[in-house]
């Protein structure tokens, strides 16, 4: 690496001006360009094939209004919806990640999915919600959780290890108490929140979809605004906060961040595993660079969910997979290469 | 703000401790300090004055609050009790970021992020010199060269910081520090890991700026003997509290050596800075 490998925005002199690794740049393009035609594919795809050129024929209002109403009111909220979530739990991954020092960190480190999934079975089974009472239901768990994680971990500070310890023994009571749910429950509120539970982007249409992608943007633009204190934070509250990063205060914002970018996929599209873990993850190994991680993160995060859900469509059509069933069985095959690597490092 | 020349012209009214050195203006000190963790207290009252230009080394025996006492002066750690003050104000009322810009600090301890290059860590202590839409400039790209130019790891720009040696690694988190451009810099235990050679030349690098670039530092050594060369202002700590306060020429005795670290030992003069020179006994010449 070398000064040239800098890429420079803007004028030395003028009110903008930047620099950033050339790498990042490239790798977070080429990302954004994989996942844009990944989109469009999956726009196309369905029981009723289309063209390229009717799928945009659809997109810019053109065309039979049939094909148009099918694009754009069925396939594009679900296609957005996959990038949208995706990326959110890309980048909320990345956020934790990067709090904890950890590869394996992840929003559920905090208790949030375990925290929803106990919202949403209270909502399911206790009170017979509908969607979007079992997405507050989940909200309000989530948020729960962690919260009460947040608060148990908290001495003088909050400390990566004590945190994950803090996070791992509420979200086992947690799941106990959810399994005592599941098994009190009706069989049809059972069925129901299985399906919630796990995790899904079917019959999605922008009514369900904007709330949660509006909270998602907001949340992503602040946290894009965070990153270079987020960097900063990874060298240690000494160093960061000699440098001007008010730690314990950034830690706090940035991890509401990352609660609140998976709180808004969550109620989406219930709780999606492996995401989060993986994609802060991929990025790094593609990017190598710091800086653009957290923009590298939502594209991986994006184009992995976007994947998935076309595979969870399309792999045994006409019969439509949850998405999170996808992203579990990929998720498992990736810890264990994790696992497999780390202890080869360990052993070399 | 200027930070004027040491003078040992007028005493400041308003203290009534005594010093050997009364300079003439301290940006930088402590009133009163309590400090510790948590119900734990390490320095239970300690005033501490920074002279300006000057280069104040802090010695003392592991444990007796050397790091604490630096932590506290960048507002690291919050006094239990009394103050510290930066030009006169009380430090806890600066924005971090003006504080950044005045302070710089190289912890005892800082971990570099996996796989980041030496420029990139470098490039991290203009940090507060930045803002979101500039966040880079000509000077900057000045600062980070000349701190990699004058720490030696120049040539080390584009290897990734965790693969280096523990002295080289030392002299890029310097280098950061250096590229913070601060007036005022704190740096604790810098020449750990550094063979001889380099020690040298870093101490000879910080007096530099000390005399030439009329920075003030304050520097946690070990070695007695390259504090007495190198230091302006001694500082000698024990237990939390300051034992021995001045130009090393007059504070550093036998006898000091003896109270602060237990140690018996002859003090001389050194043959090339005429400075003193600390020799142990050893405690088994002693039983
Ligand atoms: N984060 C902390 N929490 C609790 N106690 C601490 C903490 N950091 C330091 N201490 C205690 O404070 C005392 C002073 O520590 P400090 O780091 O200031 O010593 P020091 O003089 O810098 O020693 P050394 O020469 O070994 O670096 C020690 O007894 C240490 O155990
Ligand atoms: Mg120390």
């Amino acid at each position: 690496m070398s000064p040239s490998d800098y890429l420079y925005l803007g004028r030395p002199t003028g009110p903008i001006y930047l620099r950033v690794r050339a790498k990042g740049l490239w790798v977070g393009m080429l990302l954004a360009l994989a996942a844009l035609m990944l989109a469009g594919l999956a726009l196309g795809a369905g029981a009723l094939e289309l063209s390229h050129a009717q799928v945009w024929q659809a997109l810019l209002g053109e065309g039979p209004a049939r094909l148009g109403a099918v694009v754009r009111e069925w396939r594009l909220p679900r296609v957005v919806m996959a990038l949208v979530v995706g990326g959110a739990l890309g980048m909320s991954g990345a956020i934790f990640q990067s709090l904890i020092r950890n590869p394996l960190g992840s929003p559920d480190v905090i208790g949030f999915n375990t925290g929803a999934y106990t919202g949403a079975l209270v909502t399911i089974i206790l009170l017979q919600g509908s969607y979007f009472e079992i997405a507050t239901g989940a909200l309000v768990g989530g948020l729960a959780a962690a919260l009460l994680v947040y608060l148990l971990a908290y001495r003088r500070g909050i400390q990566g290890f004590r945190l994950i310890i803090v996070g791992i023994a509420i979200s086992a009571m947690l799941a106990a108490f959810n399994t005592w749910l599941m098994i009190s429950a009706s069989l049809e509120s059972a069925m129901t929140a299985a399906l919630w539970g796990a995790g899904s982007l079917n019959g999605i249409t922008w009514d369900k979809a904007l709330p949660s992608a509006l909270f998602s943007l907001v949340a992503m633009v602040l946290t894009l605004l965070l990153g270079r204190r987020m960097a900063l934070l990874e060298m240690g509250d000494d160093s960061a906060s000699a440098l001007g990063v008010p730690a314990e205060r950034t830690r706090l914002q940035l991890m509401s961040l990352g609660v609140v970018l998976t709180a808004a996929a969550t109620a989406a599209a219930g709780p999606i595993s492996f995401i989060a873990l993986a994609a802060p993850q991929i990025a790094q190994r593609l990017s190598r660079s710091h800086g653009t991680a957290l923009l590298c993160a939502f594209w991986v995060g994006a184009l992995l969910l976007l994947l998935a859900d076309y595979c969870a469509q399309h792999l045994f059509a006409p019969r439509q997979l949850p998405v999170g069933i996808v992203t579990v069985s990929i998720g498992g095959l990736y810890l264990v290469w994790l696992l497999f690597r780390q202890s080869r490092l360990a052993s070399s | 703000m200027t930070p004027a020349r040491l003078s040992l012209a007028q005493p400041v009214p308003d203290e009534a401790t005594p010093y050997h050195t009364e300079p003439a203006t301290v940006r930088l000190r402590g009133q009163h300090l309590r400090l510790g963790y948590g119900d734990r207290v390490i320095c239970p009252q300690l005033d501490v004055r920074i002279p300006d230009g000057s280069f104040t080394v802090i010695v003392g025996p592991n444990g007796c609050g050397k790091s604490t006492l630096l932590r506290s002066l960048c507002r690291l750690i919050t006094p239990q009790a009394g103050q510290v003050y930066l030009d006169g104000k009380q430090i806890r009322d600066y924005p971090a970021r003006t504080v950044a810009q005045q302070l710089g600090l190289l912890p005892q301890s800082a971990t570099a992020p996996d796989g980041i290059s030496v420029l990139d860590l470098v490039s991290r202590g203009r940090y507060p010199h930045q803002s979101l839409l500039r966040q880079w400039s000509p000077q900057d790209e000045i600062a980070v060269q000349t701190a990699m130019q004058a720490t030696g790891v120049a040539d080390l720009a584009g290897r990734a910081v965790d693969e280096l040696s523990g002295g080289q690694r030392q002299r890029v988190w310097v280098a950061m520090a250096l590229a913070q451009e601060t007036p005022l810099l704190l740096l604790d235990e810098p020449t750990t890991y550094l063979d001889i050679a380099h020690q040298i030349e870093l101490l000879e690098l910080f007096r530099h700026l000390n005399r030439h670039n009329g920075r003030t530092l304050i520097a946690v050594l070990h070695d007695l003997n390259h504090a007495c060369r190198y230091a302006t202002h001694l500082i000698a700590m024990r237990e939390g509290r300051i034992v021995a306060e001045g130009a090393p020429g007059k504070v550093v005795t036998a006898d000091m050596v003896q109270q602060v670290f237990g140690l018996p030992c002859l003090v001389m003069a050194d043959p090339v800075s005429h400075t003193p020179m600390v020799i142990p006994r050893g405690k088994v010449h002693m039983a």
